[in-house]
């Protein structure tokens, strides 16, 4: 392997980053900004690298760095990735620059506190993925809450210290379970390795309440039905850069965490929770659908809509077969993109209007053309069209899914129907009829900045959703690697069941 | 070869991509120029190919390859898919030039050229598709361009409504395309067509679980695919978009909602063939929703006075005509009707479009008449359409309509006979309301006022000549390809279409008695008669009957209600439900006993707490008293 610790480096970069604005204090807000855009493209390209470094070839955890860290609690700093973990690496180090972009001009106040918040941000996102213990993935992902809290609450709308606290205290509610969780894990292995736990077996009754404490802080984060109130919340009062974060990024946090500790860590408690999960998965897709077409404000719809599409994530995660789990790993990457670009649009115009109410828009297109363009474009690819990203995902996902069970893929299916409507009936609003309202005659249509943040995410969708093997192939073997264990596993329980009533019998014989 | 196909399908997408961006004239030029060329090589290899009975399959690239699930793009090119991509290109080729004349002094003439050339190119790869997936990409793809043309017109409210409502409903169909696709997954491990065909017999007594029951797996599948076909095709029940759809311009009505997008459904039933075959209940079930299409939609054109929904309404009856005779297994001459249909109601929709530019754009045929003199090039035209509808001897529509109801007689379905009746009903009213439209609009004497009269003109000859070409096509097509597709010894389709010897009506059909095959031109002049009877010698009589038999005839220019029924049922409860979720569910149930409950509970429990917190001294000693008694009472009775 190479020399230099190219994952660390990629985690820790931001941060140096930050440090860097802190040091160049007292400066206007230009300085904080270009450093900040630098430091994160420069993030971006060792994510590139560490994805041109990682054999996909490979099931095992590769570009690792390891060294004890609290030798006295068997503590280590160990990071590594694999196929799952890299896809939402690379899609962090994406977006982060784009808000950054996205910011340039919204942000006038706290410009370098502003700045370093998205930078510890992108330290903590990048750290949490590659982490390897859990000790060290348990201080990202509640690092993580930090930033976000302080960029809701700072920089936020009018309603920010509610939505705010609602954000904050929801989420560590669920954390703070799974930490309990995890404190169990620790004495059962004897150590806070993350590779070594996967290992190691656990008691299928005792998998049950573990299973269902990490279930709460997951379930809280991705958001499933009925965890996912804050979100809305959140959304409306974040600044347009924090929505892009939280609805890319944030809510992936919970996938994740399904993916590579829930399913691996305890297998037989998954199978258990199965129908469990698939009940709120189809509720999820269908009860958040209904509400965005209810919804009057721009964000608050989106933020439902993505609830709904993480309803085809859930279900894909614990449909537990290749194309299932492929799907819901494609459908975050994609949805990471899609939302990131749909709340970048609605950013676009509360910018120069300063409203997210859907009735104070109307005839856009007249005077914004490029806008209305994009815009089409990424409720398109939201809405699930064929050679968009969005697809790919929810079909592979829906593929998955029948199966498994036929009943939860029509019920997600019929969300096919649901995400156009509100999907259209928000575009025909805000974008389509007569331009009446007086506020937007001398609207201006996207400049050549916001064209900068936009291509790369219709690119994105555009591969992905007609080649997007380079994704899949990246995940392939990991997510071949899980799905085996998992069903050993279960296997395995299986054949001691059956082993037990042998000897049971005989026993009684 | 490969070369020719790539091609004919990705000229159009170049065209779409050129003509967004350049000026109008360039715009024009590029897309119409782009057009031409790949229908000229669309014909090449109809000649070269088609008339050769090959099967040539151009693979691509990957697409999506997860574990067993693997689906690429290519290209696959037969028969079948050559028929379609030769009506295709020509169809779209002559109304990319007649656009050109249509749309003169629109605002925006690069966005709908580029837009019609995405449409043809997401067509051609629909129907050019080696599997049920791409099919699927063309599918929406069409669908999308249909939404955006709908919708072109975006000031208009009507218009958005009928975009969204064209989406809505072809999505509905959809979720049977889909889930057809995820069960042929499912039961054949592969997606490619001529993978599963060839393994259709095996599976032929399969069952399926699907939504807590066991189903004959190929029913199954053959039905869901048509709930999809159902949709883009509009039939009855997911119909109610397509008249909608008429917001269009009118050179989109006529490539898309009448020569080729709405007949992508029959395409996809004609493609499954070697499913439908083992599967009689499907087929009976196609036929059906066929027969009762044609004759319902028949029923509603008769009374409806815009003449672009008069012949709307009529291409949902026609396509209802050629899935009765795909499900009967006459599947070659569904392709017949399916072809000569394309040229006669485009070439109706595009005289329709002079009729209206003619009348400073009025729709209304109450509002015409009298106009034959001043534009007679279009009179002569829309004759020749309106003879090729009605299926007048030797015009094209007699030929593929005659087909179809000889296959209804002959097949061994029982729904056949039904199939039949249908059939020759619809075709007295096909009749009727065509003469109904002719004789409205053209004869009579003039119901426009003086400033439209004043202004009548011929049209342009850029609009006459892809008319021409039409009227031409809808003259000789039903002649000239009668032998070809469905004559006695034709091996045209090669292995594109299935059929099981059993089943081979084809063959049957030409051997009916001479009354079954003239009957429907007996119903046609019933219908022509019955029309010259109401609107030429008894004038006073179509208003009399409709106030005698206003309930039916309320029933009939409301459409059957379907569109109320639709609304109350599904739109406003939508918009109530997601209400109701909201304001209900999210805000009083979750968030009230869950974040906002529990905030509550901890404020009103601290406050309960601080009250206790009162600092006077002799409240503090009372409470360490009382505490004292306790413990030792607790003590002692312990």
């Amino acid at each position: 392997m190479d020399t230099l610790p190219l994952l660390s480096i990629t985690i820790f970069l931001p941060l140096l980053g930050a440090f860097g604005i802190f040091l160049n204090w007292g400066n206007k807000g230009d300085n904080a900004r270009w450093v900040a855009l630098w430091t994160s493209l420069v993030t971006l390209g060792m994510a590139l690298i560490l994805w041109k470094n990682y054999n996909p070839m490979l099931s095992t955890f590769q570009l690792e760095n390891k060294f004890q860290w609290i030798p006295l609690l068997n503590v280590g700093y160990h990071v590594g990735v694999d196929g799952i973990s890299l896809p939402f690496i690379l899609l962090s180090a994406l977006l982060i620059p784009i808000c950054i972009l996205a910011s340039w001009t919204s942000i006038q106040t706290r410009v370098s506190e502003y700045m370093i918040a998205f930078l510890v941000l992108e330290t903590m996102l990048i750290g949490l993925f590659a982490a390897l213990d859990f000790i060290v993935f348990y201080l990202f992902f509640e690092g993580v809450l930090i930033p976000m809290f302080l960029i809701i609450g700072i920089w936020g709308g009018p309603n920010r210290i509610y939505a705010a606290f609602k954000f904050f205290l929801y989420t560590l509610l669920g954390s703070v379970l799974m930490l309990l969780a995890i404190l169990y894990v620790y004495f059962e292995v004897g150590g806070s390795d993350i590779p070594l736990a996967l290992t190691t077996p656990f008691d299928p009754k005792v998998q049950i309440w573990l299973w269902l404490a990490f279930f709460a802080s997951f379930a809280v984060k991705i958001p499933m039905w009925p965890f996912h109130t804050w979100l809305p919340d959140a959304h409306v009062e974040a600044p347009t850069a924090g929505s892009v974060i939280l609805a890319g990024i944030l809510l992936k946090m919970g996938g994740y965490g399904f993916l590579r500790f829930s399913l691996p860590l305890f297998p037989e408690a998954s199978a258990y929770f199965t129908p469990f999960v698939f009940t709120l998965s189809s509720v999820a897709i269908i009860y958040t659908s209904f509400v965005a077409l209810a919804q009057t404000d721009m964000k608050k719809l989106i933020a439902y809509s993505s609830v709904a599409h993480m309803g085809f994530v859930t279900l894909g995660i614990f449909t537990v077969d290749a194309q299932g789990v492929q799907g819901a790993i494609t459908q975050m990457v994609s949805h990471g993109l899609i939302s990131a670009a749909l709340f970048l649009c609605v950013g676009v115009v509360y910018e120069r209007v300063h409203s997210r109410e859907i009735t104070a828009y109307g005839g856009l297109v007249h005077r914004m053309p490029r806008y209305a363009a994009v815009f089409m474009f990424f409720i398109l690819a939201s809405l699930g069209l064929p050679g968009t990203s969005g697809f790919v995902g929810e079909f592979l996902v829906l593929v998955g899914a029948y199966q498994v069970n036929t009943y939860v893929t029509v019920f997600a299916s019929m969300g096919m129907v649901l995400g156009a409507a509100y999907a259209l009936w928000l575009y025909r609003r805000v974008v389509f009829g007569a331009l009446v309202k007086p506020a937007l005659k001398s609207i201006s249509d996207l400049n050549w900045r916001e064209n900068l943040i936009f291509a790369p995410l219709v690119a994105g969708v555009l591969i992905l959703g007609i080649y997007p093997s380079p994704l899949l192939t990246l995940m392939e073997t990991s997510v071949a690697h899980v799905i085996d264990q998992y069903n050993i596993a279960l296997d395995s329980n299986e054949m001691m069941i059956k082993l037990n009533k042998v000897v049971d019998i005989a026993l009684a014989q | 070869m490969n070369t020719l196909a790539i091609l004919v399908v990705f000229l159009p997408l170049l065209g779409a991509l050129l003509g967004s961006v350049l000026a109008r004239r360039f715009s024009q030029a590029i897309t119409c120029g782009l057009m031409a060329l790949s229908t000229i090589f669309a014909s090449i290899l109809f000649v070269k190919i088609g008339l050769k009975e090959e099967t040539l399959l151009i693979p691509l690239f990957k697409w999506i390859h997860v574990e067993f699930f693997e689906v690429s793009w290519g290209l696959q090119i037969d028969s079948l898919s050559l028929v379609m991509m030769a009506v295709v290109t020509l169809i779209s080729f002559l109304v990319h030039v007649y656009s050109v004349g249509y749309m003169k002094g629109d605002q925006s003439i690069p966005r709908f050229m580029a837009y019609l050339s995405l449409f043809t190119f997401f067509m051609l790869t629909l129907v050019t598709a080696p599997n049920f997936l791409q099919m699927f990409f063309g599918w929406e793809g069409v669908g999308l361009c249909s939404y955006l043309l709908i919708g072109y017109w975006y000031d208009r409210e009507s218009a958005n409504a009928a975009a969204i409502k064209a989406f809505l409903v072809n999505r509905v169909g959809d979720i049977g395309f889909v889930l057809g696709i995820l069960t042929i997954f499912v039961l054949f491990g592969t997606i490619d067509f001529l993978a599963v065909f060839e393994l259709a017999e095996d599976h032929k007594n399969d069952t399926f679980a699907f939504f807590g029951d066991h189903y004959h797996a190929l029913t199954l599948v053959s039905l869901l695919f048509f709930f999809g076909a159902m949709g883009k095709s509009a039939q009855i029940g997911l119909h109610t978009w397509l008249p909608d759809a008429m917001e269009a311009p009118t050179p989109v009505s006529a490539l898309i909602h009448a020569a080729t997008m709405v007949t992508a459904g029959v395409f996809l039933v004609v493609r499954i063939s070697p499913l439908l075959e083992y599967t009689p209940l499907a087929r009976e079930v196609i036929t059906l929703v066929g027969a009762v299409t044609a004759l319902m939609t028949a029923t509603i054109a008769c009374v409806q006075n815009d003449i672009k929904r008069i012949i709307a309404y009529s291409t949902c009856s026609q396509l209802g005509y050629m899935f009765m005779a795909a499900g009967l297994s006459g599947y070659s001459a569904s392709m017949l009707h399916l072809t000569t249909h394309a040229f006669f109601k485009a070439l109706l929709f595009l005289s329709a479009g002079s009729v209206i530019h003619a009348m400073s754009d009025e729709y209304n045929i109450q509002k015409m008449g009298g106009i034959w003199k001043y534009i007679p090039i279009t009179y002569v035209l829309m004759w020749i359409g309106s003879l090729a509808l009605a299926g007048i001897p030797f015009f094209s529509g007699f030929y593929s309509k005659d087909m179809i109801l000889e296959v209804d007689w002959v097949s061994n379905l029982p729904v056949g006979k039904v199939a039949f009746v249908f059939g020759i009903s619809a075709a007295i009213l096909t009749a009727f309301y065509t003469w109904r439209l002719l004789l409205l609009t053209f004869h009579g004497t003039p119901r426009a006022d003086e400033a439209v009269m004043g202004h009548i003109h011929e049209s342009s000859l850029i609009m006459l000549v892809p008319l021409m070409v039409l009227g031409a096509g809808s003259l000789c097509s039903g002649y000239v390809l009668y032998d070809l597709f469905v004559g006695g010894s034709t091996s045209f389709w090669g292995n594109s279409i299935f059929v099981l010897p059993e089943d081979n009506v084809i063959e049957a059909a030409h051997h009916v008695g001479a009354w079954v095959e003239w009957s429907p031109t007996l119903a046609t002049l019933i219908g022509i008669g019955l029309a010259y009877c109401l609107y030429v010698f008894a004038k006073s009589w179509p208003e009399r009957l409709s106030m005698t038999f206003s309930k039916i005839y309320s029933f009939l220019v409301h459409k059957w209600y379907f569109d109320e029924l639709y609304d109350l049922l599904f739109v406003r409860f939508s918009f109530k439900l997601g209400k109701i979720f909201w304001e209900e569910g999210d805000k009083e149930m979750i968030d009230g006993l869950g974040p906002n409950g529990l905030a509550v509970l901890s404020m009103s429990g601290g406050r309960l707490l601080c009250r206790l917190q009162t600092g006077y001294l002799y409240h503090y000693a009372f409470a360490m008293i009382i505490g004292l008694v306790l413990m030792i009472g607790w003590y002692f009775w312990m």
